[in-house]
């Protein structure tokens, strides 16, 4: 039997498809997992970022965090917060959260930071507070950026939380890490599908919510202001700016 | 932290690292050279790119421990294999890649360009001697996240064998023991800085130029 007909053999299986280790509850841990993390982390990262994004002070820490983070292994990560904290749900929780924080923070700093200066002053002058200039000036034009951090960071903790199994956490890498030991393909492929549909289904919805909540003014998906923009605007010359690469490309990009 | 294990197991920790080195090295340099070639067609034919860019980041949004374990399916090797590894990262650094070197091949001024034309340099000529360099800080960019990314990424590895330092993690955990853990945290840390460095001086190296325009 090839490694494929194996894969497809037990997702076929409708013994699989049930029970408390069935792939329902799997995808629903793995998920329960990401998405607890995901929001422990925002709530740490995004506060931060915005102070540091606004007043430009720390903005050294936020530029290396997030630097620094690639380098540190997150298996190594994992394997260290577990021996420190021992096993079960809550130390893997902290591990993930730790992995979540620095895509967050480093593009919230970075999206706030990119706002032009004259908008500012443009704010100020027009008597904002702080406060106004931050939630309603900043923030709307920082939220492709600060959206793009976030679906990093879905992807670090998803693809993290997979690898949690090997320290006996529950979701989706369940099935890869006990398919390896019991020797059975079929398995270890079935989990590595799903976890991957997941990330893409996760990717997407990003996708989905960067388009609802982006303002069109922002995003030029406006057709009237693109082209009144457009005209505005000097036609795109060298030096493009070298973007993050893991930064997904904003939607309609003009080519 | 237990020195005398350190000092008794030197070879094989020098040994895992020289593992580790090649896993991560082997994916890059594979991957820029798909990735010169992929980006330098979708740059040719602007109608290759819009699917580029959504495969790479499909690709990319994989994670890691998936891709290995999926590639004996794709490709019928070993699941033991270290190849597995080495094809997934090199995905991953392709994947990463391309966008720079097509942002990169693009950003060449039409009045270059135009120059270029009018010298009488071929295609190739200004791909190679013209474009290439002007890309350059850009995919240097990339290289620099894809390999310090690579290096963090061939740990998981040791959950299916091929790990690298990553084994000292699995051996850590298995004997709750942190100095081997320890030790790959290090030295995973130590060997993406140089890596990186390396890479800063490889950059300045291959554009002197850009020391003179600053």
């Amino acid at each position: 039997m090839t490694l494929f007909n194996e894969l497809v053999a037990f997702l076929s299986e409708s013994a699989n498809w049930s029970g408390s280790r069935g792939i329902p509850v799997r995808i629903g841990e793995h998920v329960l997992y990401t998405v607890v993390a995901l929001a422990a982390a925002f709530a740490v990262a995004f506060p931060i970022g915005l102070l540091i994004g606004h007043t430009g002070r720390g903005a050294f820490l936020a530029i290396n965090i997030g630097n620094a983070a690639r380098a540190v292994p997150t298996f190594g990560v994992l394997i260290l917060v577990v021996l420190l904290a021992g096993l079960g749900f809550l130390p893997v929780l902290v591990a993930l959260v730790i992995l979540g924080i620095p895509p967050i923070l480093t593009s919230t700093y970075a999206g706030i930071r990119g706002v032009e200066g004259s908008t500012v002053i443009a704010a100020r002058s027009m008597g904002m507070t702080e406060r106004n200039m931050l939630l309603k000036v900043e923030l709307p034009i920082a939220l492709p950026t600060v959206i793009a951090g976030l679906r990093s960071a879905t992807l670090q903790i998803v693809s993290t939380a997979t690898i949690a199994a090997y320290v006996a956490l529950g979701g989706l890498g369940r099935f890869v890490i006990d398919g390896q030991q019991q020797r059975d393909y079929g398995k270890m492929a079935a989990g590595a599908v799903l976890v991957a549909a997941l990330a893409i289904a996760f990717d997407l919805l990003w996708g989905l919510v960067d388009r609802v909540v982006v303002s069109p003014g922002v995003s030029g998906r406006l057709p009237r202001t693109r082209r009144a923009r457009d005209a505005d605007s000097p036609p795109p010359t060298t030096g493009t700016t070298p973007t993050d690469p893991l930064t997904p490309e904003p939607a309609g990009r003009p080519t | 932290m237990d020195w005398e294990w350190i000092s008794s197991n030197t070879g094989e920790i020098g040994g895992l690292l020289g593992d580790h080195i090649y896993l991560a090295i082997v994916p890059i340099v594979a991957g820029l050279v798909v990735a010169l070639v992929v980006g330098a067609l979708g740059v040719r034919f602007p109608r290759l790119y819009p699917p580029i860019v959504a495969l790479s980041s499909t690709f990319y949004t994989i994670p890691s421990l998936a891709l290995f374990v999926i590639m004996p399916g794709l490709i019928s090797t070993q699941i033991l294999d270290p190849i597995n590894v080495i094809i997934a990262l090199t995905i991953y650094s392709a994947s990463l890649l391309v966008r720079n070197v097509m942002d990169g091949l693009r950003a060449t001024s039409p009045e270059v360009r135009q120059s270029a034309l009018s010298m009488g340099y071929t295609p190739i000529r200004q791909l190679w001697e013209i474009d290439l360099p002007i890309a350059m800080p850009l995919v240097f960019a990339g290289l620099r996240v894809a390999t310090v990314a690579n290096i963090s990424m061939v740990s998981v590895g040791a959950l299916i064998g091929v790990g690298g330092l990553g084994e000292l993690f699995t051996q850590g955990f298995q004997r709750r023991f942190y100095t081997p853990l320890l030790v790959g945290l290090v030295l995973s840390v130590l060997l993406a800085l140089l890596a990186d460095a390396l890479l800063v001086l490889l950059q300045r190296w291959l554009t002197p130029w850009a020391r003179l325009v600053r």
